[in-house]
C-alpha cells in the first residue's frame, strides 16, 4: 500500500500547456502515472502532447473521471485553481506553485475546511508512491518501492534523503513534500497519521526546517500516536534569526521556530534526531534493523533476543534486511 | 518587506487609523521647520527599519523648534545601534518629527498570521511599549487574542473581546472597536505579514492614537502592490542582497568563507549546516530556485563571488525542476566570463545528471567534483582553508 496516490490516481494537470506544466506532465506520465486530462482555460478541446485539454476542472472530472489534480498555475491564480479543483470534487490536490500570497492561501485553506479534499502544498515537490504513481516534480528514478514513508517541508532536501535511502537499498512507500509556505494544506501531523495507518509503511523519515511550530506539533503526535520508528532532521541549524531563508515559512521570529527547540521536542518524543543531513539514510537503516526485533518481541518472547548484538557489527546485514523488507 | 515608521503611518492614515500629526525630514533645518509648524513639544524619531530605537538614543523630545533642529542634527547621520541592527549599527538618514502627546495609558495592538490556525490573529495587551514576545514569555495572560476569518473580517464580538480584555470602558470601547477594524482593513488590503501598533496610546483627552507603527509585507503579494514596492528603502538592505533580488535569487549574506550555491531552500539550509559540521563557516545562503536559467545562474555566481570573504565555492544541486545540464551551462559560462579563480566544488544529482557532468568534464575548466554532500562540504571547507 501507500498513501494519497497510487495506481488508482487519475490525474488532471492544471496549467498543462505551460512550460513547466508540460515538462512535468510528461515526466509523470513517463513514470507510469495516469495523466488523464489537462486544464487551461480557453484552450479546451485541444489535445496537448496526447493529453485532452479542458477549460475547467469540472469538465475534466466529468469526461475523464479525474480524481487527483496537479497544479502548475502562476502564483496569482493558484489559490483560484485550488478552489476550482476542490469544487469539482477532486480528492487529492497537489499544488506545486511557489509564491502564492499568504492571504490567498488563508482564504483557500479556510474554504477547504470540512471538505473531503486533501490539499498537498503549495510550494512543494508533490507526492510519489514509488512504482505506482508520481504526482509531482521529483526525479522519478531516484525512488524505489519499499516501506519507508518520507515527509518533508523541503523539495530538493527530500530528493537528497530519498537518494540516500535508495543507495542503501531502502525503498519508500510514499514520499510527501508538504511544502515550505506558512499556510499549507497537509501538515506533518496529517502525513504522520496516514503513515501510521498504512500497513506497508514500517518506518518514517521526517524532514523539517526552522520557522513555525509544526515540528513540535508533530513530535507531540508521534509521542501519543505513532508506534513506528521515526527519524528526523531539521535544516537551518545555522540560520540567522529574523531572516526569511528562501521558503516563506522559514523564519525564526521572536526566539521561536529555532532548530534547537524543534530538535529537543522531537528527541523527547523518541524520534531519532540527526545533526547531519548526510546521515539520513544510514539512520533510517539503523532504525529499520530494529523493526523485526521489536515486532518479534511483541509477539513471541525470547526468540530474537540474541539478534540485536549481531546487527550492530555486520554492515552487510543491513542491506539484506532492507532488501527483504 | 519592511518599511519605515513614517511610511506605515501614511498607510494607516489612508485607512483612517488615527496617528499623531507629523512629517519626515532629511535635514535638521527641515526638522526645525516642522517643529515650528506643529508647535509645542515635539518628538524626533530616527527612521531605520530596526526596532529598539528609543533605547539606542534615536528617539528624543524637543521643547522648541531650535531644540528640534539641534536634536535632529545629532540624530541625522548617526550610526544607530539597537538589538536588531548589527554591531556596527544603521545610519540614520531621515527623522520623523511629530507632535508630543499627553499619554495616559500605553497599550499594545498587533496583527499577524497565526500559522498553526491558518488565520490572521489580532493580539492586544495592556502592557504597551514592551515587546510582545517578552509579554508572551512573562505574562501570557496579559495578551488577548482573536482570530479573524477573512470571509467575515472583523466583527463586533472580536472588538468587544479585545476592548473588554484591555479593561476599556464607555466611549473608549467604541473608539477602540473602530481603531481595530480599520487596522485590520489595512492589514488585509495591503497583504501585511505584520501590522503592529506599540504603543497604542490613550491620550489625556481620551483619544486613541498609533504612537508607533510597524508594518511588514508578504513578499509573495508584492507584485500586486506597486504602491508598497515604492516604499522599499534599498539602503536598509545589504547591497549584495539587493542585487540578488533583481534576479529573483534568494541570497542572504553570512560571515563565513565557503560560498554556497544550492537549488531549493531546504537543501540550501542543510548545506550551510553540513559546512559547519565539516568545520567551516558558510558565506551565504543562496537558493537558485527551481526554474533557474543559465543566465540567472551566472548572475548568482557573480553575486556569490563578489563577497570578498569567499575562499571556495560549494555548488550542491539535486535536480528536480532544475535540470543539471542547465546548471552546468550556467556555471561554465559564469566561470569563463567572470574569470573565476576560486576553487569550485560541484556535487550534482538528479535530472539530466550525465549530460551535466559531461558538459563540466568537457569544459576544460578545473572543477572539483564530489560524491554526496558530506564529501562536497569536506572538500569545500578544505579548499577554503588552503587559500
Amino acid at each position: 500500500m501507500s498513501i494519497l496516490v497510487d495506481k488508482s490516481s487519475r490525474v488532471v494537470v492544471q496549467g498543462v500547456t505551460g512550460k513547466e506544466g508540460t515538462f512535468h506532465a510528461l515526466a509523470c506520465r513517463a513514470y507510469g502515472t495516469k495523466i488523464v486530462a489537462g486544464v487551461t482555460p480557453g484552450k479546451g478541446g485541444i489535445v496537448h502532447e496526447g493529453i485532452p485539454v479542458f477549460d475547467t476542472v469540472a469538465a475534466a472530472v466529468t469526461n475523464e473521471a479525474a480524481n487527483t489534480s496537479l497544479i502548475f498555475v502562476p502564483p496569482p491564480f493558484a489559490a483560484d485553481a485550488i478552489l476550482e479543483a476542490a469544487d469539482a470534487g477532486i480528492r487529492v490536490i497537489v499544488c506545486i506553485s511557489e509564491g502564492i500570497p499568504t492571504l490567498d492561501m488563508v482564504k483557500a485553506a479556510r474554504a477547504l475546511q470540512g471538505k473531503e479534499t486533501r490539499l498537498i502544498g503549495p510550494n512543494c515537490p508533490g507526492i510519489i508512491s514509488p512504482g505506482k504513481a508520481k504526482v509531482g516534480i521529483m526525479p522519478g528514478p531516484i525512488h524505489k518501492p519499499g516501506r519507508v514513508g518520507v515527509v518533508s517541508r523541503s523539495g530538493t532536501l527530500t530528493y537528497e534523503a530519498v537518494g540516500q535511502l535508495t543507495a542503501r537499498g531502502i525503498g519508500q512507500s510514499t514520499c510527501v513534500g508538504i511544502g515550505g509556505d506558512p499556510i499549507i494544506g497537509t501538515t506533518f501531523v496529517d502525513a504522520l497519521r496516514l503513515f501510521q495507518a498504512d500497513p506497508e509503511t514500517e518506518a518514517i523519515l521526517m524532514i523539517g526546517e526552522i520557522g513555525g511550530t509544526a515540528e513540535e506539533d508533530a513530535a507531540a503526535f508521534v509521542k501519543a500516536h505513532v508506534t513506528k520508528p521515526v527519524v528526523g532532521f531539521i535544516c537551518g541549524q545555522t540560520a540567522p534569526p529574523g531572516r526569511r531563508m528562501g521558503h516563506a515559512g522559514a523564519i525564526i521570529s521572536g526566539g521561536t521556530g529555532t532548530a534547537a527547540e524543534k530538535m529537543a521536542a522531537m528527541r523527547k518524543a523518541g524520534i531519532t534526531v540527526l545533526k547531519s543531513p548526510a546521515e539520513m539514510g544510514e539512520a533510517v537503516a539503523r532504525r529499520l534493523r530494529q523493526v523485526p526485533a521489536r515486532r518479534a518481541a511483541a509477539t513471541s518472547k525470547g526468540r530474537v533476543t540474541a539478534k540485536p548484538k549481531a546487527k550492530t557489527t555486520k554492515p552487510k546485514a543491513k542491506t539484506k534486511t532492507a532488501k527483504r523488507r | 518587506m519592511k518599511i519605515h515608521e513614517y511610511q506605515a503611518k501614511t498607510i494607516l492614515a489612508e485607512f483612517g487609523v488615527p496617528v499623531p500629526r507629523g512629517r519626515v525630514a532629511t535635514t535638521a533645518a527641515a526638522a526645525g521647520a516642522i517643529a515650528q509648524e506643529l508647535g509645542g513639544t515635539v518628538v524626533i524619531k530616527a527612521q531605520i527599519h530596526a526596532g529598539g530605537r528609543g533605547k539606542g538614543g534615536g528617539v528624543k523630545l524637543a521643547k522648541s523648534p531650535q531644540e528640534a533642529e539641534q536634536v535632529a542634527s545629532q540624530i541625522l547621520g548617526m550610526m544607530l545601534k539597537t538589538h536588531q541592527t548589527g554591531p556596527e549599527g544603521q545610519r540614520v538618514k531621515q527623522v520623523l518629527v511629530e507632535e508630543g502627546m499627553d499619554i495616559r495609558r500605553e497599550l499594545y495592538l498587533g496583527i499577524v498570521i497565526d500559522r498553526k490556525v491558518g488565520l490572521p490573529v489580532i493580539m492586544a495587551s495592556s502592557a504597551g511599549g514592551v515587546e510582545i514576545e517578552e509579554v508572551a514569555r512573562t505574562r501570557p495572560e496579559a495578551i488577548v487574542k482573536v482570530h479573524v476569518d477573512p470571509a467575515t473580517g472583523v466583527v463586533g464580538f472580536h472588538t468587544r473581546k479585545l476592548g473588554f480584555g484591555l479593561g476599556l470602558k464607555g466611549d473608549l470601547l467604541k473608539t477602540a472597536a473602530d481603531f481595530v477594524t480599520r487596522l485590520y482593513r489595512a492589514f488585509a488590503a495591503k497583504d501585511c505579514s505584520l501590522a503592529e501598533i506599540n504603543p497604542l496610546v490613550i491620550t489625556g483627552d481620551g483619544r486613541l492614537l498609533a504612537l508607533d507603527a510597524k508594518m511588514n509585507f508578504d513578499d509573495n503579494a508584492l507584485p500586486r502592490h506597486p504602491e508598497i514596492q515604492a516604499f522599499r528603502d534599498l539602503e536598509e538592505e545589504s547591497p549584495l542582497e539587493v542585487e540578488a533580488s533583481k534576479f529573483n535569487l534568494n541570497y542572504i549574506k553570512l560571515d563565513g568563507t565557503v560560498g554556497c550555491m544550492v537549488n531549493g531552500a531546504g537543501l540550501a539550509m542543510a548545506t550551510m549546516d553540513i559546512i559547519k559540521l565539516a568545520g567551516g563557516e558558510p558565506a551565504n545562503f543562496l537558493d537558485v530556485g527551481g526554474g533557474a536559467s543559465a543566465e540567472q545562474i551566472k548572475n548568482a555566481f557573480r553575486i556569490l563571488i563578489s563577497d570578498k570573504n569567499v575562499r571556495a565555492v560549494f555548488i550542491n544541486i539535486f535536480g528536480g525542476i532544475l535540470r543539471c545540464d542547465r546548471l552546468a551551462e550556467g556555471v561554465i559560462t559564469a566561470v569563463k566570463t567572470l574569470g573565476v579563480t576560486l576553487p569550485i566544488v560541484i556535487r550534482m544529482e538528479g535530472t539530466n545528471v550525465e549530460l551535466g557532468q559531461r558538459m563540466l568534464r568537457e569544459s576544460g575548466l578545473n572543477f572539483i567534483t564530489a560524491q554526496g554532500m558530506k564529501d562536497g562540504a569536506g572538500k569545500a571547507v578544505r579548499a577554503a582553508r588552503s587559500i
